[in-house]
This record gives C-alpha cells, sequence and structure tokens, in this order.
C-alpha cells in the first residue's frame, strides 16, 4: 500500500526539482558543436521518459495485483498511474519536439525512437478508448487490466529494442550503449540524475492526489447508494 | 485440444460465409491497389511494395482474426467452458488463426505476383518472414479479440488496439521483405528475425497467462 500522505517525499521531490531547474540553467555543462546551449533541454526532456516508463510499470503492477485479488482500490490505482504517465509521454514528446526543432531543424523528424514513443501513447489513448467503451464496472476493470499488461509487455520491444537496431540521432542507437555519446560528464549527472528522482515523485505525487480523489468520490457515490437504498 | 482446433477447422469450413467473404475481401484489396497504382512506375519498387503487401495482409488478418470469438451458437459458450480450460482455447485459437494467416499470406502473395510483381529474390526468407509474421499476428490478435468481443463486438475497438500493438511485428517484417527483395544474403536478416521470434514467444506467453481472466465472465 503507498503510504500517500507522508510529506517527506513530497518536500524531497520539491527540493530536487528546484535544485534541477536552478542547476540546469545555471551550472557547466559541455560545449557540442549543433547541440550547443540546448543540452540543457537533456535535463528536462530524458527525465519524462524516465517518468512515463515508471508511472506505466507502476500502472502495469497494479492491474496485475487487480487480476489477482479483484480489488477495486488496485483499478483505481492503476487507471491514474497510466494517466499521468500519459501527461508524462506527452510532455516527453513535445519537449523532445521542441529541442529536435533547434538541432535537427524539424519537430518530427521520423527517427525510430519519436516514432516508437508515438506509438507507445497510440496504445495507451486506446486503453482508455477500451476502458470508454465498456458499460460495467467490473468488466471495464478486468478487460483493462488486461489491455494494460499486454499493452506494457508490447511496448518494451517498441521503445527499448527496435529503435536500438536501426540507425537513429538518438544517442544509444546502432548498438551503442545509452549515455556515452551524450560526454554526460561529472557534472551533467550532478543535476540530470536528481531531476529524475524528482520528476519520477512528482509524477507518483500527481498521481497519488488523483487517486484519492476518485476514493473520495467512490465513497460519496456509496454514500449516497446507501442513502437511497 | 487437438478436437478443438479440428472443431474450429471443421466449423469454419461448414461455415463457408466467413472464408469466401474473407478472401473476396482479400481479392479486392488487391485489385483496387493494382487499379490505383498497379501501372505507375513507382509500385515496382521494393519498398512500396512490401508496404502494401503488409498492409493488405495486416487489414484482412484484422478482420479475420476479429470474427474468432463470435460463437457459432449462442449457447455454445457455457458448454465450451465446462469441457475445456481456457489455455486450451487460446491456443487453439492461435494456433488456427496462425494457419488460416498463413493460408491468407500465401494467396496474397499469389495475388500480389500476378497483379502486380514479384521483387522477392530469396524466397525461401520470404516465406520464413511470412510464417512468422502469422503466427506473430495471430498470437498478438487473438487476445485482443477476445478483450473486444467482450466490448460488445466493437470492430472500431478491435482496430484501435491492435494497430499499435502489431506495429513493431511490422516493422520487422517489411524490413525483412526488403533484404529479401535486394537479394541481401540471410545473415544480414538474423537479428530481426530473431526479434520476431522473440515477440511472438513474449506474446504468446502474455496471451497464455491473461486470457483466462477474460474467459472467465
Amino acid at each position: 500500500m503507498l503510504n500517500l500522505k507522508s510529506i517527506w517525499w513530497k518536500s524531497l521531490c520539491a527540493l530536487l526539482l528546484i535544485y534541477s531547474v536552478v542547476g540546469g540553467f545555471l551550472m557547466r555543462v559541455p560545449r557540442l558543436s549543433i547541440v550547443n546551449e540546448t543540452i540543457r533541454a537533456l535535463y528536462y526532456h530524458v527525465p519524462m521518459w524516465f517518468g512515463m516508463v515508471f508511472m506505466f510499470l507502476v500502472s502495469t503492477w497494479y492491474a496485475v495485483k487487480y487480476l489477482r485479488n479483484h480489488r477495486m482500490d488496485d483499478d483505481i490505482i492503476s487507471v491514474e498511474f497510466a494517466n499521468t504517465g500519459l501527461v508524462f509521454g506527452l510532455l516527453g514528446i513535445v519537449t523532445g519536439m521542441i529541442w529536435a526543432n533547434y538541432t535537427w531543424g524539424t519537430p518530427w523528424h521520423g527517427d525510430p525512437k519519436q516514432n516508437g514513443a508515438a506509438i507507445a501513447l497510440l496504445v495507451y489513448f486506446a486503453y482508455f478508448v477500451l476502458r470508454g467503451s465498456l458499460s460495467n464496472d467490473e468488466q471495464r476493470a478486468r478487460l483493462g487490466a488486461v489491455y494494460n499488461i499486454f499493452a506494457f509487455f508490447a511496448m518494451i520491444p517498441l521503445i527499448f529494442i527496435i529503435p536500438r537496431m536501426t540507425s537513429s540521432m538518438h544517442p544509444g542507437s546502432g548498438g551503442n550503449p545509452g549515455f556515452n555519446m551524450y560526454d554526460l560528464d561529472n557534472n551533467m549527472r550532478k543535476v540530470f540524475y536528481p531531476a529524475v528522482i524528482g520528476w519520477i515523485l512528482m509524477g507518483c505525487w500527481i498521481a497519488s492526489l488523483r487517486i484519492r480523489l476518485r476514493r473520495i468520490e467512490e465513497r460519496i457515490l456509496d454514500e449516497a447508494y446507501e442513502k437511497s437504498a | 485440444m487437438k478436437e478443438l482446433l479440428f472443431l474450429q477447422l471443421k466449423l469454419e469450413i461448414r461455415n463457408q460465409s466467413i472464408l469466401t467473404s474473407l478472401f473476396l475481401y482479400l481479392v479486392c484489396l488487391v485489385f483496387i491497389i493494382y487499379l490505383t497504382i498497379g501501372n505507375q512506375p513507382t509500385s515496382q519498387s521494393p519498398a512500396i511494395w512490401s508496404a502494401l503487401f503488409w498492409m493488405t495482409l495486416l487489414f484482412t488478418t484484422v478482420n479475420t482474426i476479429a470474427k474468432s470469438f463470435i460463437p457459432y451458437k449462442p449457447d455454445s459458450g457455457p458448454y465450451m467452458y465446462s469441457i475445456v480450460s481456457a489455455e486450451q482455447i487460446i491456443l487453439a485459437k492461435i494456433f488456427y488463426g496462425f494457419v488460416l494467416n498463413t493460408l491468407i499470406g500465401c494467396i496474397g502473395f499469389i495475388l500480389f505476383s500476378t497483379l502486380l510483381k514479384n521483387p522477392i529474390e530469396d524466397l525461401w526468407l520470404f516465406l520464413g518472414t511470412l510464417l512468422l509474421a502469422s503466427y506473430g499476428f495471430s498470437a498478438s490478435l487473438t487476445l485482443l479479440s477476445g478483450i473486444a468481443s467482450k466490448a460488445n463486438n466493437n470492430s472500431v475497438v478491435m482496430a484501435v488496439l491492435s494497430f499499435p500493438v502489431i506495429i513493431g511485428i511490422l516493422l520487422m517484417v517489411i524490413k525483412i521483405t526488403r533484404h529479401a527483395s535486394d537479394g541481401l544474403e540471410i545473415a544480414a536478416s538474423y537479428n530481426e528475425l530473431i526479434t520476431i521470434a522473440a515477440i511472438n514467444i513474449l506474446v504468446t506467453a502474455v496471451s497464455y497467462l491473461l486470457f483466462p481472466y477474460i474467459w472467465r465472465s
């Protein structure tokens, strides 16, 4: 069970994000041709993807839990984490497009990773379409959970394997290990890793607020139902 | 298990309307492609050919597999539920879809090579790809068709659910087809072949684990 209300991780999240925003703009970065100062976008673009994958992972985990013991609460958690992951994915695409506009010349370059990410988002949009098309609560939760797990496993090859097999303008393609081409020197690591952790915590925070909201709504509905009965 | 497979085959052969409508669908698609771009020089390039070929197959198989959970008799569901386990059903349906997809693929290939042209140089590699892709389509679409059938057999839901999931296989397959038509040696496509095989295994395993939860209701 998530401890949703404790304060320490929220303050940690705020501190890390303030640090990464300030540090991201002020600290020294390596000079690379073409990329130049836009390399600072790394601090905001890449954590979005880390955050998205983490959110979808949690969502899948709770989908499995739902299928195992059929508690409606697990379904709520699963949905809200998928929601938050979707927001992160959209932000990741938008920040990536802004960055690409300055370094590659066009916002959409047909890069395999870009396409893979767009497909991954389509998968999760399809998840919400499926949930929307079912009216029975229990059935919606069950089929949604099944599709969620299936989609997650179908998505892994898309964003982790296929882009690495074809040539891409992202680092980590054509068999290169992920970050070596970035010259992610120690100075950048100092901002990058806190930013990743900070954004993941931020995602959990957003999701937890929405989960609590949904629980309250459920309780209000239940009480109204009992009164009327 | 075997009986289940044969039962499905027998029902399908007896119920000819589905099979014939399927082949008519395929023929119509290929003929439309032929009429619209058949005599343009661009359609002769292997890239366009393989894209069109696999798109045709994709649409036909989605339509096929979407029907795999429409019961033949309205009351046969509970009866099936009592005599076989969900795991057996999903495996039988996947295998049945595989056979059907391979058939569609072969007929589609013959139609494409007669109406348009046949750019494939390495036929064995292409046939191997066809087999792998048929299995991959079948394995990933059968579970989704099960989900869609619970959502009132809404064909839009089926399309929305399946297309994003299938794109990974489709991209790999189109790449191998281009290798096969450029006459590259097989070693050039090992990576893609292994990836498709791995996706197939993954998808089958996930379907096998998840299908009982759909079937239960």
